[in-house]
């Protein structure tokens, strides 16, 4: 009975033609899915589709150029920071030199006026010993006047000096003196 | 008898192995014939039709919700829809065709889905029903490829150029052009669009075949002897199939608006 059935149904059904209502039924589904797709859904997508492309490249972009800034910034940095090293090796060694420099200076200072006292300190003696030898002859000769106006008897010490016989005779001395001291050196 | 009388016969679940005066009720060209669920006009309106509504009607909702207010930063389903949509755009419309593809990624997406989702329908629970496997569906299509094949390859390179391009293919000695020139002729012309409608059909109309026969077996080999173990391999090999159905489906959807694609790239070829 059940085989009678699938051969009667069989007869008269073809599975491979196309029946018209079947066709018309699946275009029409067919046209409203690429209708309500092809002009609404999918151009509205594309368009968002195409804003994230833009703002993904857009953001890139910008990433770039933060980048790039930063590049430079690093670049400005270094270039500052190496030239303030090198200013302060600059000043270091600039300071050095005029430490050393016055260093030099106060030595020469020191050295000159050192000198100098030492010099007036000569000057001083010198003068002194003028003084004192001055003083020193003046006591000689009329000492030497006095013993030999005793010896003699009589004063000679007006003569004595006015013939400066006296004066002759110290002058002498010291010669010897000057003398024997450079012998002795 | 039909396939909803079928059902009934099945769900009354009368008839076992080894019960005296039970054949196997092989499934057949019945499984693929419909009662009308009403008539309009002296046209019945059968499971097949409601079932490709609501496949359009799957395709449009899931279209809508995802991508009729999309965003920049997508949501999850506008992130699927994203997804499919890339998937058929570049992968199938624009790797075939190019750059000029660009106008017809509507038309390839809206028929890959609709194709698609008319194959689910063999695993959809209470659909059951593969809409490709009747063939005014496939069919109904593939003339829309046909005709848009025709019409840019006429549109593009003149009546005569069009022929050309349609029968004269390049870098061929001329002695074989004889054989070639009609085969390619009758090929191009008349078989593409056959074999295009067939092929989606016969897959999902096998596929379905298969899947139905191991069912009603499962359900017909059931008895409290060894025909229980004839039962459970049987119910294996559906749902083995069944999963294998899935990969077919997806894959006969891919291939036929692949091969629109290809048809399309060959129509706006430059002449040669």
């Amino acid at each position: 009975m059940l085989l009678t059935h699938i051969a009667a149904a069989s007869e008269d059904f073809n599975p491979l033609i196309p029946k018209t209502p079947e066709l018309i039924i699946g275009l029409i589904c067919f046209f409203v899915v690429f209708g309500l797709l092809g002009k609404k859904l999918l151009p509205s997508i594309e368009k968002v589709l195409a804003e994230r492309r833009d703002q993904i490249e857009g953001g890139m972009e910008r990433a770039e150029a933060a980048q790039a800034e930063a590049q430079a910034l690093l670049e400005q940095y270094r270039a500052e920071l190496s030239e303030a090293r090198h200013e302060a090796a600059r000043i270091t060694e600039h300071s050095r030199e005029q430490g050393a420099a016055l260093i030099v200076e106060m030595r020469e200072e020191g050295q000159r006026q050192r000198e100098a006292i030492v010099a007036a300190g000569h000057a001083q003696i010198e003068a002194d010993k003028k003084q004192a030898t001055a003083a020193l002859r003046q006591d000689v000769g009329s000492l030497a006047s006095q013993l030999a106006s005793r010896i003699v008897g009589e004063s000679l010490e007006d003569s004595a000096r006015q013939s400066g016989v006296i004066d002759r005779f110290l002058d002498d001395l010291e010669a010897k003196a000057a003398v024997a001291q450079g012998a002795s050196k | 008898m039909s396939a909803d009388q079928l059902t009934q016969h099945l769900a009354s679940g009368s008839c076992h192995l080894f019960d005296a005066g039970c054949g196997f009720p092989a499934p057949g060209l019945n499984e693929f014939q419909f009662n009308p669920i009403f008539t309009v006009a002296g046209v019945g309106f059968n499971k097949p039709m409601l079932l490709s509504m609501v496949a359009a009607l799957l395709v449009i909702v899931f279209f809508w919700v995802a991508f009729a207010k999309p965003k920049v930063l997508p949501g999850k389903l506008q992130l699927v829809g994203e997804i499919g949509y890339d998937f058929v755009k570049r992968s199938i419309v624009l790797d075939t065709i190019g750059k000029k593809g660009e106008k017809y990624v509507p038309m390839i997406v809206s028929m890959f889905f609709f194709v698609w989702i008319m194959n689910i329908m063999s695993v959809i629970p209470f659909a059951q029903f593969p809409v490709t496997a009747v063939i005014a569906y496939p069919a109904g299509l593939a003339g829309l490829v046909w005709i848009t094949y025709m019409t840019l390859t006429f549109k593009k390179h003149g009546f005569v150029g069009g022929l050309k391009n349609l029968c004269w293919p390049s870098g061929i000695p001329g002695w074989v052009m004889f054989i070639l020139v009609p085969i390619e002729f009758f090929s191009n012309i008349f078989v593409r669009p056959f074999t295009l409608a067939v092929r989606a059909f016969a897959n999902m109309f096998a596929g379905h075949l298969l899947i139905v026969m191991f069912s009603i077996a499962s359900w017909y080999l059931l008895s409290p002897s060894i025909g229980a173990l004839y039962a459970s391999t049987s119910f294996a090999v559906t749902l083995g199939l069944t999963a294998f159905e899935l990969l077919v489906q997806f894959l006969q959807a891919y291939i036929f608006v692949m091969l629109a694609s290809s048809y399309i790239a060959g129509a706006l070829e430059e002449a040669h």
